[in-house]
């Protein structure tokens, strides 16, 4: 089996796909960053579907546009529309997933019936999903109207087409806030050390918080952030925020995909040895406990894992939202979004392909330390 | 599996258990209402539909929208099957013969190589969409049901390898160290010992491309045109235009749904194998 001529034969199976992932991942990708330094698309002398278009090089110039160009606000929101349906998708997503994966495992009768239910979404499209509640969503009919079947007042919520806007900020706050969750990560992080008695680390982070508190009382931070154009002008008469618009799609976004947690919970929890449950009773844990101190922490990477994996898909939400609320609804637009609109209906391949790579950014940030974690553990 | 414990008696334990029961009911309720809405709207006459009463159940079963959105589909029904079976199959034996290679020959260089395969699984999709499109107009694959069969092999192959891969884990090397030293060769050793052991391998492959091929949507709405559409664009449709008939997306959302949700309720349990490959786990 280890004779050489097989092996090259081994090799040689194996480079098709070398080849075309090489090609189609790494090359595309590679052209994309390359595009979003260039002009294509931006130039009227040049049209931008032509054969024979000429791309010059404009450096980080479609970047510089889309942070602070005042028409490029849409980018802007699509930033923050992605941030906060990151953030409450994920929570809402793994909140229900464990709340089910705890409850499915008190020997419930009829258990294997609710699992398939409960992860029955996950076969379904996004297209079929945004579509289905696209219309329980209507704001005179739908969700709206189901109080109406027990004779009650029907809600008024105006869902998808909310002007609403929650949770407002303004861009020139944003220091301030980074600031706030920066020191309470120390604080946490301080509190542990302390708690563990671990006082040269405990020092180490008290000196960090006070070089984070010292920048931000010196002003450097507004230094570094205000003079963007795009921070005077947009904090003043656009205040950014959640918009409520968002939150059918997050609840269309959890309701699909809270079963994927449950599934991936039940199988950390499937791994928990036992013995070790038993072990713990016998030792006179009450329940609360077994879980507080065994089964929660056994679920841990698990729950770690899932939290990577639902935060990459929100960072390339796309057909969702397109299904629910249309492609060019500024509300929820989304940067993945933005791709299609700028670059396949308005053809500004360059600030598509600079949009593309921030996407690509957040999502290796997030997806290579877990991939390496992964493989490191299985090895 | 562990019970929680009540404190109490054994009343208080049965109370609690039901009430438990109880709220998985109505929890379970809840989550079929959209379910519920889809099929009851599918089922009304045009006519019968109003907002104001989603919740009602159709006067008469109008099983006509059902036929108006195959209509309204055409083609693409059969575009959506087309890609799927070869879209399906290319990636699963490509994936098959990767998974073989990278779990029983050693290749030099392949702690860096299979993660750079496995990092094609995460990249958003966006990030090589324009080079794509480029590509697909200069090879003259652009807006075809061929083109988009080319686009989800390749991008398939990452899953299907590591599918395959983590399978092939399992074979006891003894077995074909044996097979070796009686004279087989790499095909030998593959026909015969290791593809006859891939049955339910090739069965979660399966099943995962084709839910993940037939549900995909944004190659489809990027790379394809009109009639060579495949059926989730041409949902997107259906539903898209202002004050539709909503009988007929829905009756559409069906359609759309009904073999991946039947492959699923079928064979769930390969289904959630494929799943858990996904996540690494």
């Amino acid at each position: 089996m280890r004779n050489r001529r097989d092996r090259f034969i081994a090799l040689l199976m194996l480079m098709p796909t070398f080849i075309l992932l090489g090609i189609f991942v790494y090359f595309f990708l590679g052209k994309t960053i390359y595009y979003s330094t260039t002009d294509w698309g931006e130039n009227p002398a040049q049209p931008a579907l032509s054969e024979t278009v000429i791309r010059q090089n404009v450096g980080l110039e479609n970047y510089q546009n889309l942070m602070t160009d005042v028409i490029q606000a849409m980018f802007r929101n699509s930033l923050t529309n992605m941030f906060f349906f990151f953030v409450f998708f994920v929570i809402g997503s793994i909140g229900l997933g464990l709340l089910l994966t705890l409850i499915l495992d008190q020997k419930i009768v009829g258990e294997a019936f609710f699992r398939t239910i409960f992860l029955s979404p996950m076969a379904l499209s996004f297209v079929v999903t945004g579509t289905i509640w696209r219309w329980l969503l209507q704001p005179d009919g739908g969700l709206n109207y189901l109080p109406t079947v027990f004779g009650l007042e029907p809600f008024h919520f105006n869902w998808l087409n909310s002007q609403e806007v929650w949770l407002q900020f303004t861009w020139d706050k944003v220091p301030l806030y980074l600031t706030f969750v920066g020191f309470a990560l120390f604080a946490l992080l301080a509190v542990r050390r302390a708690l563990r008695q671990d006082w040269r680390s405990l020092g180490f982070i008290v000196s960090l918080a006070v070089i984070v508190i010292l920048i931000f009382i010196s002003g450097l931070w507004n230094y570094i952030w205000l003079p963007l154009d795009v921070v005077q002008v947009e904090s003043s008469i656009a205040p950014k925020g959640f918009n409520a618009a968002l939150v059918g799609i997050i609840i269309a976004a959890i309701w699909q995909m809270s079963g994927y947690v449950m599934a991936i919970l039940t199988a950390g929890l499937r791994g928990i040895p036992e013995d070790l449950r038993e072990a713990a009773q016998v030792d006179g844990c009450s329940s609360l406990r077994v879980y507080t101190h065994i089964i929660l922490p056994q679920l841990r990477p698990f729950v770690i894992s899932t939290i990577i994996i639902l935060g990459h898909i929100s960072l390339k939400v796309f057909d969702l939202v397109f299904a629910m609320s249309g492609p060019d609804n500024a509300r929820t637009v989304m940067p993945g979004i933005l791709v299609y609109t700028k670059g396949f209906r308005q053809n500004s391949f360059a600030q598509a392909s600079a949009i593309a790579t921030i996407v690509l950014l957040l999502v290796v940030i997030i997806i290579v330390p877990y991939l390496y974690m992964q493989l490191r553990d299985h090895d | 599996m562990t019970d929680i414990d009540f404190p109490g008696t054994k009343f208080r334990q049965y109370t609690l258990r039901t009430a438990l029961h109880v709220a998985l009911i109505v929890g379970t309720i809840i989550f079929l209402l959209p379910i519920f809405v889809v099929v009851n709207t599918s089922l009304k006459a045009p006519a019968a539909i109003n907002l104001a009463t989603t919740w009602h159940l159709p006067a008469e079963i109008h099983w006509q929208s059902y036929v108006e959105a195959i209509e309204e589909f055409g083609p693409r029904i059969w575009n959506s099957i087309t890609l799927v079976t070869n879209a399906t199959l290319l990636s699963a034996i490509i994936g098959s013969l990767n998974g073989y290679v990278l779990s029983k020959w050693r290749i030099y260089g392949e702690r860096i190589l299979f993660p750079l395969i496995l990092l094609g699984m995460f990249i958003p999709y966006q990030g090589v969409l324009i080079p794509l499109f480029e590509f697909m107009r200069a090879a003259r694959l652009y807006g075809g049901i061929p083109g988009l069969i080319i686009i989800h092999t390749i991008y398939g192959l990452p899953i299907t390898t590591l599918i395959f891969r983590n399978f092939y884990v399992d074979i006891p090397d003894e077995m074909l160290e044996a097979a070796a030293i009686d004279g087989a060769g790499f095909w030998d050793i593959y026909t015969q010992i290791v593809l006859p052991l891939s049955v339910s391998g090739f069965v979660v492959v399966i099943i995962w491309q084709f839910t993940q091929i037939w549900n995909e949507f944004l190659f489809a709405v990027t790379m394809t045109t009109g009639a060579s559409e495949p059926i989730t664009v041409g949902l997107a449709q259906l539903a898209g235009g202002e004050a539709v008939h909503w009988n007929l997306p829905m009756a559409g959302a069906v359609i759309a749904a009904l073999p991946p949700l039947i492959v699923y309720l079928i064979l769930s349990r390969y289904f959630i194998r494929g799943l858990l490959a996904g996540s690494g786990h």
